[in-house]
């Protein structure tokens, strides 16, 4: 199968006067389409900026990420917008809503992105809000919804580009444990019955049995070994590239 | 798209309310200073821009209407035989001293006419006609100075330059740029209340003949007339024109105070608008990480610059509509013609855009990494 994303020996150094920080060094992964990875580590770790990076937000300081078959690393800053665009959707610890659109509006302008006419926008955003159960919520305000609701009409957002890839950064962490469970299972859904790609960054220890692999990140590169099996029957290997862990 | 510039731009009512106080001050501002420049620019030479003449034959080197030099009258009968002179009459445009009855006195520009001729004749009379001036000691002058001089209504009697002067008829609009109002009267009235002699004159205007070359007769005119200049109308205007409003000084202060109006509504516009970016930026920040390019992002900035720039417009214009009206019966005259008001709807949308340029400099180097931090 091929990955939705893979990273070879990639290296971020954060260029500060004469001196740099290295951020990430030697990272290894394969994200394959179906499957939920969580990216754990401690504060600073370089979890972020890994994610960041396969978002195709941050570029790579050396090695080699494909996105959806496509090497970005090397690619222009003008070229990289329309690659997200087109194979990725963000879900943001802090929501990211526009808070002057009404929901039906925040998701109306990633397919207005897209360059869907604004009737069939109307229409898909609905049909979108209606599957993350927020079909009434079309012309309410961010300020008029909860923090679940937000974080779904993000995640609806996110769907509307129809990306093969989810990127979510802490999606859990301004939840409290109920609705958060609810956003996983959401999450989880879109790996395993829609096929996309999902990678979650998360500090959040309630939500680690929706991974189906962990990864955890210490001084800017995999820990070897502290991998965990969370679902029955997933697997941990040591690969030559890596840990990796397979269902 | 989704109205995001519309809304981003009436979220924040305050800001909104300081955006637009900005560009209506601004344009009210540029109105009023661009209207008296125009104004003031008419007022110079309104005399010769009414005068109907093709020609302005004046002494050497006389700069601008008001500082014409007397010449003998007999240089009428010259010009009268320069070939392709159709008519010519005399003008005196002079400065003279009005006594009204409480015993004070103002200056006023004496202007001095053929009645029977189609030259330089009083316009927009609102009462009495130009042909009073026929009768004995008759003057007409504009209702706008009839406090300035004292005058209450037609018939009242003054003394102009120690000569009896009565009052027949009054003009609407026919400001003067000094503060001297014109007093138009019969050439020889004219010659007595200025105190000139009898075989005097300052100005003799010509209409060329039907079929005439204008140029081939003001050459005819400079080579038969002696010590004489001869002007176009536009020419003589223009000089006029310029003396007053450059080589005084008041038409640059008006022009400065006009381009002061343009740079405060430019610092204020873009000072609101760039502060409504910044508050902003997060998002700007998640629609440049969601794959919007930045034309997208510039997009949404100019348009809410443009939606303001409209409103600031509209209601910059309604207050200037009261400013120009208002100032109509004042001493300086705003005028404001419809090629000004587009002209204005235009540097408005251009200040406002300008404007959003320093934002969209912001919002060029937002780095959209900034979405996953908090």
């Amino acid at each position: 199968m091929q990955s939705a994303i893979t990273v070879r020996e990639l290296t971020k150094k954060y260029e500060e006067g004469t001196a740099g920080t290295l951020a990430l060094r030697g990272i290894n992964l394969d994200v394959h389409p179906g499957e939920l990875l969580m990216l754990m580590g401690p504060s600073g770790s370089g979890k972020t900026t890994l994610l960041s990076i396969m978002g195709c937000i941050l570029t790579a300081t050396s090695g080699s990420v494909r996105v959806s078959g496509r090497e970005v690393v090397g690619l222009s800053e003008k070229q990289l917008p329309a690659l997200r665009l087109e194979h990725i959707g963000f879900v943001f610890q802090g929501f990211n809503l526009f808070p002057t659109l009404t929901a039906g509006e925040n998701v109306e302008l990633m397919l207005d992105l897209k360059g869907v006419s604004a009737a069939k926008a109307r229409r898909r955003s609905q049909e979108l809000l209606e599957q993350v159960g927020l079909a009434e919520k079309y012309s309410s305000f961010p300020s008029d919804l909860s923090g679940g609701q937000k974080q779904r009409v993000a995640i609806a957002r996110a769907l509307a580009g129809d990306p093969s890839i989810i990127l979510a950064d802490e999606p859990t962490a301004a939840l409290d444990s109920h609705t958060g469970r609810n956003v996983m299972e959401m999450m989880s859904d879109l790996a395993h019955k829609r096929n996309r790609a999902v990678v979650i960054v998360t500090h959040d220890s309630r939500v680690l049995n929706f991974a189906d692999r962990i990864v955890r990140i210490e001084d800017g590169a995999i820990a070897v070994g502290e991998m965990e099996a969370v679902h029955p029957g997933m697997l941990l290997q040591n690969t030559p590239l890596g840990v990796e862990g397979q269902v | 798209m989704p109205p995001l510039a519309q809304r981003n731009l009436f979220h924040d009512k305050v800001r909104l309310t300081v955006t637009l106080t900005g560009i209506v001050f601004s344009v009210v501002l540029i109105v009023v200073q661009l209207g008296l420049f125009l104004g003031f620019t008419t007022a110079t030479s309104n005399l010769i821009d009414h005068s109907n003449a093709d020609l302005w034959i004046t002494s050497k080197n006389v700069p601008y209407v008001e500082q014409g030099v007397a010449f003998s009258e007999r240089k009428l009968n010259q010009v009268r035989a320069v070939p392709g002179v159709g008519d010519a009459q005399k003008l005196i445009a002079r400065w003279t001293q009005w006594k009204r009855h409480d015993g004070g006195q103002d200056s006023v520009q004496i202007v001095g006419l053929n009645v029977d001729a189609t030259m330089e004749r009083p316009w927009n009379l609102v009462e009495g006609r130009v042909e009073d001036l026929k009768t004995p000691d008759a003057v007409i002058l504009d209702e706008l100075y009839k406090q300035k001089l004292g005058v209450t209504s037609v018939g009242e009697v003054f003394e102009i330059g120690g000569h009896r002067a009565r009052v027949v008829g009054f003009t609407r609009g026919i400001r003067s740029f000094t503060t001297s109002p014109y007093v138009f009267t019969t050439f020889k009235n004219a010659q007595n209340f200025a105190n000139l002699r009898e075989d005097q004159t300052m100005f003799i205007l010509v209409n060329i003949a039907p079929g005439a070359n204008l140029e081939q007769v003001r050459r005819a005119l400079l080579a038969n007339v002696k010590d004489v200049e001869v002007y176009t109308t536009a020419e003589f205007s223009r000089m006029t024109t310029f003396y007053w409003m450059f080589t005084t000084g008041a038409g640059v202060a008006v022009l400065i105070a006009a381009v002061l109006g343009l740079v405060v509504g430019f610092v204020v516009v873009a000072q609101t608008i760039y502060a409504t970016t910044v508050d902003h930026i997060r998002e700007f920040g998640t629609l440049k990480a969601m794959g919007a390019p930045n034309s997208y992002v510039y997009k949404v900035i100019m348009k809410q610059a443009a939606i303001a720039a409209v409103m600031g417009y509209v209601l910059g214009m309604i207050v200037s509509v009261f400013v120009v009206h208002g100032s109509q019966k004042g001493g300086a005259a705003i005028l404001m013609p419809p090629q000004m008001a587009i002209g204005m709807f235009f540097l408005t949308l251009l200040m406002c855009v300008g404007a959003a340029l320093v934002s969209i400099n912001k919002v060029t180097r937002i780095d959209p990494a900034m979405v996953f931090k908090g």
